[in-house]
């Protein structure tokens, strides 16, 4: 009963929040509803026993993909209604689109009601969450797939740094051999002021 | 776990995250040190690979394998990358801001590709592929102050991650419908549905489409010339060897073990990837003015006749591919290093065809060497170069694809008219312009030295030995 209820108050949202993305005038409401889609659609995903994909959705896709596209649209400053101005021209081709878009939908209903497509192999059933069946996999099995994926990562970020980074002349560095230097009895003052006087500095 | 079998990649991480700490803390001042520990690194990596546990077989629950195959590519694959931050060596001294994590990216991406040549599973390639591609992005770009290089990056970088793309998708295929990751797993569902699966036979399609892209087969060469032009001498000379060793190696493991009771299957695809190379390397090379992106064409042609020896298949005419690439990457080095002495007076390289004329009398020695490495690419008999050449078209003959080996044939004498117009240049037109500058580094020389010495008719002394290798090596995929 609970799951039911959970279900069409995430389902509802879903939807609403959706709907809300394509209405809302201000493209960072626009954004901010989408955060919230997610969300619902994580908790669905949850009903469903996918608690990984309900955790996935919501790290990369709230946590990374939602917050840069919150920079790109307050940063670049795009002005939305020069790319409004162009709607009659693009209606046609955007018909289009839609027309496909509505005839995949009929397909995959129609598919999904002829029954489940197998591909040779059925998941094996089992009580283990998904998230510990994951890690165990990726620590034993996979282990040195998931080592060299940690190095592609590091590739990376060497990459970014070499391609991105210039050293300026006038930038401060820190001098840790000054800090480390530096005795207490040079930084600390300890004064006795007399009433009336206050400190000499 | 025991840890010996993967010795090799293990030096070369740990090596590769040492000495990135090092370039951290030492910036510019780290670039001698970087350079040269990497070379130490490489050869030491090198001297594990004829230890026993390189032949331990599968590993990581057959995630990859050590055998002779992944031992023979680890041998190329290493010398290519330690030539490769040998010539940059020289190429960055102008006071480059980046010069110490260069030979950090490389060692990254060796270790990218010796994981490539032995991976066993479907995941494992992809990794392998990935680091190997990413470190290459990077490297392509490195002259981020010029503009063709930046280009030269970023097309390699957008192009590749489609081909990734497709890649991926061609994994998930062959993943949903077998069920499994692993290349025998693969085969076996190859061997009981055939290929009358149309999943199945996507995703042989699709897989292959990725690994043409990293080869430059055609139709996927695009953006082959463009990022060799543009990118630094030393990165297209790596670019033309090591990663196209890894990714021809990758192919013949997949296609020959993975793929292959569905031979039928893909040796359609790759007859046409083989003519087509041979034949649009050869001809769209004729208008080239630029050295870098003649050798570019010559790539793609070459890669068309590693095909062939695929496209044979069996233990001889995988040991054939393995012959080619381990004689192709001489050729090609030695082309390459002889293409970064073109440097005028003033320090600035010189790409075009042009100011080769009559280098024979203003250069003798250089002049000598590049005709020594043009005669071999093009396969012209008393040259070692034609060795490969011979057994790749032999292995097809025997195969009994007479006709395949024929149109080879034809290709390689289109392609040997503009390797001759380098030596008819050089040879035969007047000086003209102002002459290369002189000098250069000892190594360098010593090396294009040695390379000629393997390409010209003295290099038949190493068909035994060599022919011995690649037997073997190919004998342990089968």
């Amino acid at each position: 009963m609970i799951a039911v209820l959970a279900f069409y108050l995430f389902a509802t949202l879903t939807i609403a929040s959706a709907v809300a993305v394509i209405f809302a005038r201000n493209p960072v409401h626009s954004v901010l509803w989408l955060i919230m889609a997610f969300f619902n659609a994580a908790g669905l995903m949850l009903l469903l026993g996918a608690e990984f994909i309900a955790m996935l959705l919501v790290i990369v896709y709230v946590g990374a993909v939602a917050v840069l596209f919150l920079f790109i649209v307050m940063m670049l400053n795009i002005d939305f209604a020069a790319l409004r101005s162009g709607f009659s021209k693009n209606l046609p081709f955007g018909l289009i689109i839609a027309l496909v878009l509505l005839a995949e939908m009929v397909v995959a209903v129609s598919a999904w009601k002829a029954g489940p497509v197998t591909g040779g192999v059925q998941p094996a059933a089992t009580t283990q969450p998904n998230i510990e069946a994951l890690g165990e996999l990726l620590y034993s099995r996979f282990l040195f797939p998931f080592e060299i994926a940690g190095l592609i990562l590091l590739v990376a970020m060497i990459g970014a740094i070499v391609l991105t980074h210039r050293s300026r002349g006038d930038a401060r560095g820190q001098k840790v051999w000054r800090q480390v230097d530096r005795r207490p009895d040079e930084a600390i003052k300890l004064e006795q002021p007399k009433v009336g006087e206050g400190v000499k500095l | 776990m025991n840890f010996a079998p993967i010795l090799p990649e293990l030096i070369l991480t740990i090596g590769a995250i040492v000495l990135m700490m090092v370039a951290a803390f030492m910036g510019k001042r780290g670039s001698n040190l970087c350079s040269w520990a990497s070379v130490a690194l490489l050869l030491g990596a090198v001297a594990t690979l004829g230890g026993e546990p390189q032949h331990a077989g599968a590993l990581f629950g057959g995630q990859l394998v050590a055998d002779g195959f992944s031992a023979f590519g680890k041998l190329i694959i290493y010398l290519c990358a330690a030539v490769a931050i040998v010539m940059a060596h020289n190429w960055f001294e102008r006071d480059f801001e980046h010069a110490a994590e260069y030979p950090v990216l490389i060692l990254l991406s060796a270790v990218g590709m010796s994981v490539m040549v032995s991976a066993t599973s479907l995941v494992t390639l992809y990794v392998g592929l990935e680091l190997q591609s990413l470190s290459a992005y990077v490297l392509a770009s490195y002259r981020r102050t010029d503009d063709r290089s930046a280009e030269a990056g970023l097309k390699y970088f957008v192009l590749g991650a489609l081909a990734s793309g497709i890649l991926l998708y061609g994994i998930s295929l062959l993943y949903g419908f077998t069920g499994t990751t692993q290349f025998e797993g693969v085969a076996a569902a190859f061997t009981r549905d055939g290929t009358t699966s149309i999943g199945l036979l996507f995703g042989l399609v699709f897989l292959l489409a990725g690994l043409a892209f990293k080869i430059s087969a055609v139709p996927f060469h695009m953006w082959t010339p463009d990022v060799y032009e543009g990118a630094p001498t030393p990165v297209t000379a790596f670019f033309a060897s090591a990663p196209k060793v890894a990714a021809v190696l990758l192919g013949v493991r997949v296609c020959l073990d993975a793929l292959g009771p569905a031979m039928d299957a893909w040796r359609q695809i790759m007859t046409f990837a083989a003519l087509a190379s041979i034949f649009l390397g050869a001809i769209a090379a004729y208008g080239q003015t630029n050295i870098k992106r003649l050798l570019a064409y010559s790539s793609i042609n070459n890669v068309g006749f590693a095909l062939i020896g695929l496209v044979a298949g069996g233990p001889q005419g995988a040991s054939s591919v393995l012959f080619y690439m381990a004689v192709y990457v001489v050729m090609t080095l030695g082309a390459f290093l002889c293409v970064q002495r073109m440097k005028g007076e003033d320090g600035e390289y010189i790409e075009s065809i042009d100011s080769l004329a009559g280098l024979s009398q203003t250069r003798p020695g250089l002049a000598f060497a590049l005709a020594i490495f043009m005669f071999s690419l093009a396969g012209i008999p008393p040259m070692f170069g034609f060795w490969p050449k011979l057994m790749v078209f032999n292995a097809a003959v025997t195969e009994g694809l007479i006709a395949l080996a024929v149109a080879g044939i034809l290709g390689t004498v289109i392609g040997a008219y503009y390797y001759l117009r380098i030596v008819k240049v050089m040879y035969f037109d007047a000086p003209a312009g102002q002459p290369y500058a002189r000098g250069g580094n000892a190594l360098e020389t010593a090396m294009i030295f040695l390379f000629a010495l393997i390409v010209s008719p003295l290099g038949y002394l190493l068909i035994g030995p060599l022919g011995e290798l690649t037997g073997r090596a190919a004998g342990s995929i089968f």
